[in-house]
């Protein structure tokens, strides 16, 4: 390893380090401040707040508007990032260990959608959706997400398979396992933490969407938080909904918060393995 | 190692080249080869593989393929949704409209000046990061924790912070950088829309090279450093050649990820003072105008655009890579 870790150097490298963090998290901070301002202070410019409250959290909490739209948000993500993941695995698996034509038609066609420029589908899929009645419903968000996520659980997964030791999987057979026993015992618990990475990078992507969001929903029953979010604005409901939309924000970001506090080292593994290392 | 479906820069360089250069061609490439009768252990082998990747080619394709032409059908036609009993197939009238509409080369314009500044600061300060984040002696855990939120927040969320922070009276940097309002002028407004963007995907662009990074030899770094190099010659004459195919596929993702521009314009200026993308634009025509013959025209013009974006980074590719892409097997 390093043989001259100077002081110095440290401090030197202390010191860039404290400018990537101050950068990366002042927005954030920011953010929540204003959530926790009242709205006597909201508009005096400083970035800690001088009075603090919880009122604008409770405003949100009590409309239907917000309540409804986390829901919309949680279920449309989480079905997403379930149903990507499973049709991911079974295609990153074949790809990963299968010898078959079409293998590299398949991870071309993923490449072409991960370049796929999304506001081109916005037209059709409106028009497409309506006439379906997929139109401002939860499937009519899922699928484009689905679509949109699968390059990625590809990438990310055929990476992960491709380091698992399949040769155990044939010495707990030898060993006198069936097939399904080698494969709960031996295989899955190898492939769950790749599984699970893959989850969370989906999630997030889900999660952030916005153009779809907007685009292919009209009313509360599918209108996810972002896109609620953006709605705050001009709302007669609220008189300022600085507060409000700071709050809702805040809300919405938490899950991302422990994501990455708890799950950093993975999701850069994957981040990286999925998308250049080979 | 070189038949190997994950990416590796060269071998995405092989494959977009594949499926975008050549894609009719693709399904009679391997005719030649491989003929003898297949056992019935492979042919099981091929079913199994068709049958895992079915699902997930299935909806890829309908979700894409089938709307993408659809859409190409739709901007022939005079079709506004409030006046449903005009529509009509007008052949390319609608494209004549668009390419002859001033809003629609500013806003390409827009873009175009976005895509190309955002993505440049992002790989000086992208490569910046990811030195940060391989090689730092301390914290490192902090530091790759700190640079993945602003890949992770909600990119509304963050459009939020910063248009907050520039209003006047409500934000700190308004209050010490501006006695204007800059959300309220081009120049300045542009400006933010790519401070946002910047902060929100440089962490992306630090992750995609620091796998490059990870791929430079430690020993030649010594190596160099014996024969007297110095720090920055360590970097252009060792680091840099070693991670090209990295940068390439950063580049290529970010600069396509650019060009679809919205979010940050849609809560930052809602486009006004001629600030919208062309995505802002399209969105535009179909929510707000309802018009979809103008909308699936400008749909297409993007998807031609993004295509000749990724097809001049293939091309690029091609040269960066030789050897490395598969030609010899074909």
């Amino acid at each position: 390893m390093a043989t001259e870790t100077t002081t110095r150097a440290k401090l030197r490298w202390g010191l860039l380090d404290a400018v990537v963090v101050v950068f990366a998290l002042i927005p954030v901070l920011w953010i929540a401040s204003l959530s926790f301002k009242t709205p006597a202070t909201l508009t005096d410019g400083r970035f800690i707040p001088r009075e603090w409250t919880l009122d604008n959290y409770r405003t949100i909490f009590d409309t239907d508007q917000f309540v409804r739209a986390l829901v919309n948000s949680i279920g449309i993500a989480l079905i997403a990032t379930a149903v990507a993941v499973v049709l991911g695995a079974m295609a990153a698996y074949a790809i990963a260990r299968l010898d078959f034509p079409g293998k590299r038609l398949l991870v071309g066609v993923s490449l072409l959608i991960a370049m796929f420029p999304q506001v081109s589908l916005v037209s059709p899929l409106f028009e497409i959706e309506r006439q379906l009645h997929l139109f401002d419903t939860w499937p009519g968000l899922i699928l484009p997400y689905i679509t949109f996520a699968l390059p990625l659980a590809i990438y990310t997964l055929s990476a992960f398979f491709k380091q698992i030791p399949w040769d155990l999987e044939k010495a707990a057979k030898m060993d006198g396992a069936t097939q399904g026993q080698a494969f709960r015992r031996v295989i899955a618990p190898l492939a769950a933490p790749g599984l699970f990475t893959t989850a969370i990078l989906v999630f997030i992507f889900c999660w952030n969407d916005f153009l779809f969001a907007i685009t292919l929903t009209s009313t509360e029953r599918a209108r996810t938080v972002p896109v609620a979010l953006s709605f705050f604005t001009g709302e007669s409901q609220f008189e300022d909904p600085t507060g409000a939309i700071c709050a809702a924000a805040v809300v919405i970001t938490i899950p991302i918060i422990l994501f990455v506090l708890f799950f950093q080292r993975r999701i850069v593994s994957g981040l990286t393995s999925g998308a250049v290392k080979g | 190692m070189s038949v190997n479906a994950t990416p590796t820069g060269a071998d995405v360089a092989a494959q977009a080249e594949r499926a975008g250069g050549r894609h009719a061609a693709v399904p009679t490439q391997r005719a030649g080869r491989r003929r003898p009768p297949l056992s019935e252990n492979k042919r099981a082998e091929r079913r199994l593989g068709w049958l895992l990747c079915a699902p997930a080619a299935l909806v890829m394709l309908a979700v894409t393929a089938y709307p993408i032409i659809y859409s190409v059908w739709l901007s022939l036609q005079r079709f506004d949704l409030r006046f449903p009993d005009e529509r009509e197939f007008v052949g390319l009238e609608n494209y004549l409209t668009v390419l002859t509409n001033e809003f629609w080369w500013t806003a390409f314009g827009v873009t175009a000046l976005i895509t190309v500044v955002t993505v440049a600061v992002e790989l000086v300060l992208g490569m910046g990061l990811a030195l940060v984040m391989h090689r730092t002696l301390v914290g490192r855990g902090i530091v790759r924790t700190a640079a993945l939120i602003p890949y992770g927040i909600v990119t509304v969320v963050a459009a939020f912070s910063w248009r907050y922070a520039w209003t006047p009276g409500t934000g700190y940097l308004a209050n010490l950088f501006s006695d204007g309002a800059p959300l309220t002028e081009r120049a300045s407004s542009l400006a933010i829309i790519m401070l946002a963007e910047i902060w929100k995907t440089t962490p992306f662009m630090a992750l995609l090279l620091m796998a490059g990074l990870a791929l430079v030899p430690e020993d030649l770094l010594k190596a160099a450093s014996t024969d007297g190099a110095t720090a920055w010659q360590r970097f252009t004459r060792v680091m840099l050649p070693v991670m090209k195919p990295a940068i390439l596929v950063a580049l290529l993702f970010r600069t396509l990820d650019a060009f679809r521009v919205f979010d940050n314009i849609f809560v930052l200026t809602a486009g006004g003072n001629e600030t919208s993308s062309v995505s802002m634009l399209a969105y535009n025509n179909l929510i707000r105008g309802l018009n979809l013959g103008i909308g699936s025209t400008m749909s297409v013009l993007i998807f031609i655009t993004v295509a000749i974006i990724a097809f001049i980074f293939v091309k690029l590719f091609g040269t960066a890579a030789p050897g490395s892409s598969d030609d010899e097997r074909r």
